[in-house]
């Protein structure tokens, strides 16, 4: 474990009880994410990379081993990290604003003054005007932004981001992601970011964790060193489709086309 | 042995017959019957109102002359007239407002008590699973059982007066807002809450920022009904056993042949139930927008 780790699993493993004996979800697994980075975790459905942040999250104990936050257990403690699950899970109840200031709510923030806080950041990441509707009239990518928000506004230094991006489309994603890397520039926090999409990972990451299942663990370690800011044009390099190859080699898909022929 | 592909079948004349068949069919072509959609005009208000006032009066008038003739009992059925008389006496008499007075009374408290206890019953299941599987046989016993069947014990426990009615109006609504705010809480995401324990919250800050926002709507939408159970609670338990109210003056006046009384009385009773639903759903809007549903 280096003097930087901001978030250090140690040999985590999660087997639960089922009906048809010990199911091993993760299988001892170490990952050092170091402070800052942004760190994305690929593998194939039900490998446990939900499992991870529940364990993280402190909402999952684990069978075997502990996780460190900036070196100190923090093994089993909820609200240690900012954590969006894979649903947005706005409140039909709140308006945007009132969704946005939860996890400062929680904490035991005056309303008011949680309200005042949040403003700002509603405004500036493309929110504005919409503070006081209530999540129903939000698009897909909107909903998400709010629900990226209010992890954020929890000011945590980790944020865990299971799919965000998951269900939007081409385009909304493409957006989203500019959005993302544009607030994690902005808030400078640590980011462990799940999903399917190898090309996505590649993009925003500096770190990627492949990783496989039966039983769920990490099997590769992949670090991306393209420069950033990175451009969009950046996917189509010779660099970034390497690594892409590499990731979708070891998730055991052959190699794909589009990338064969640039 | 080699498979024939179906088009060198058809060459050899296989298929001759069914295309025949087919052939025949579209040489005939059947006469189109030309149809319009079905269109009924709406007629004006005013039309629909003087038909509807005209039923009103040929009923009534029916039922005048045929006391008249002694086609039928008046007797036993009264007639228009003088429950028309009945009517004026009962209002100048100052009763119509106070057995209104009394049995809305017990109807409102009891919907009102029932209600909010029944629900915060309900809601305190989320608390433990172990209290809720206890809690919940009994629950389902209470509501198998024919609430109105107590009344007699209720009234011998709570005397002859106000309490009595509110009590069986409460015990009417309490059980179906209890299973209901019940049957809420088991409907509240499990992910929410594992969103505001990833936030750290507390048990209690769950429960006033998920679960209680979350059985509004639960809550809101049995209002209607229990508003009608809370009147039916009143109305028996004034049957039983009462000295004002307007179940009281329905059964006082078919015990002494009164017939005209009850008319009366149950017409009363039928706008004091129309205008309390009426506000109840008034109120259900009303509260449905204010939690943005
Ligand atoms: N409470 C539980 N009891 C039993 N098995 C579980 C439980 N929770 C998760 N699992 C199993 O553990 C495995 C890992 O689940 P997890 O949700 O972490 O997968 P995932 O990598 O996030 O998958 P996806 O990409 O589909 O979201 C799955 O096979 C799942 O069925
Ligand atoms: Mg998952």
């Amino acid at each position: 474990m280096s003097a930087d780790s901001k978030l250090y699993l140690e040999d985590v493993s999660v087997t639960f009880q089922t009906a048809d004996g010990p199911f091993h979800a993760l299988a001892p697994v170490t990952l050092n994410i170091p402070r800052g980075r942004f760190v994305s975790l690929i593998g194939p459905s039900g490998c446990g990379k939900s499992t991870i942040f529940n364990v993280v999250a402190g909402l999952q104990s684990p069978t075997r081993g502990r996780v460190l936050i900036d070196g100190i257990d923090a093994t089993g403690s909820i609200g240690q990290v900012g954590y969006m699950l894979q649903k947005d899970l706005l409140l039909p109840w709140r308006t945007v604003l009132d969704n946005v200031i939860l996890g400062m709510e929680v904490r035991g923030v005056p309303v008011a003054e949680a309200r005042d806080h949040a403003r700002p950041y509603l405004q500036r990441y493309g929110l504005g005007g919409f503070e006081n509707r209530h999540p129903g009239a939000l698009s897909g990518g909107m909903r998400q932004r709010a629900a990226l928000l209010r992890t954020l506004l929890f000011d945590s230094d980790v944020i865990l981001l299971d799919e965000p991006f998951g269900a939007l489309d081409a385009q909304t994603k493409a957006q989203m992601q500019e959005w993302l890397l544009k607030i994690w520039t902005d808030f400078g926090k640590t980011v462990v970011f799940v999903t399917h999409d190898v090309e996505e990972a590649v993009y925003l990451s500096d770190d990627i964790h492949v990783m496989a299942t039966r039983p769920g663990r990490v099997i590769a370690h992949i670090p991306v060193d393209l420069p950033r800011p990175r451009p969009r044009s950046v996917v189509t390099t010779p660099g970034f489709v390497a690594l892409k190859q590499r990731c979708l080699a070891l998730l055991g898909h052959p190699a794909d086309e589009e990338s064969e022929a640039a | 042995m080699t498979l024939t592909p179906p088009a060198a079948l058809a060459r050899k004349g296989f298929f001759k017959a069914p295309l025949a068949l087919f052939r025949r069919g579209a040489s005939a072509p059947r006469p189109r019957v030309v149809r319009r959609l079905p269109v009924e005009r709406d007629w004006p208000v005013a039309a629909i109102v003087a038909v509807q006032v005209g039923i009103l009066v040929v009923a009534i008038g029916t039922w005048e002359i045929a006391a008249d003739t002694g086609w039928i009992d008046a007797f036993f059925w009264s007639r228009p007239s003088a429950i028309g008389e009945t009517l004026l006496t009962f209002f100048e008499s100052g009763r119509a407002v106070s057995d209104t007075l009394f049995t809305f009374r017990s109807t409102i408290l009891g919907f009102a008590l029932g209600t909010t206890l029944g629900a915060a019953f309900g809601l305190s299941f989320w608390w433990s699973r172990n209290y809720a599987r206890i809690v919940q046989p009994y629950i389902i016993c209470f509501e198998s059982l024919p609430k109105l069947a107590l009344a007699p014990l209720i009234i011998l426990v709570f005397g002859i007066g106000l309490a009595s009615k509110v009590a069986l109006a409460s015990a009417l609504t309490f059980v179906v807002s209890t299973l209901t705010a019940y049957a809420g809480v088991k409907a509240v995401d499990q992910d929410g809450e594992r969103l505001f324990y990833s936030l750290g919250a507390t048990r209690w800050q769950v429960f006033t920022k998920l679960v209680v926002p979350s059985c509004v709507p639960w809550i809101i939408s049995i209002l209607r009904v229990n508003i009608g159970l809370a009147l039916t609670g009143a109305v028996v338990g004034e049957f039983i056993a009462s000295e004002q109210g307007l179940g009281r003056a329905i059964l006082y006046a078919g015990q002494t042949y009164e017939i005209a009384l009850v008319w009366v009385a149950v017409m009363v009773l039928s706008v004091l139930s129309i205008t309390m639903y009426v506000a109840v759903s008034w109120l259900e809007s009303r509260l449905r927008r204010g939690v943005g549903q």
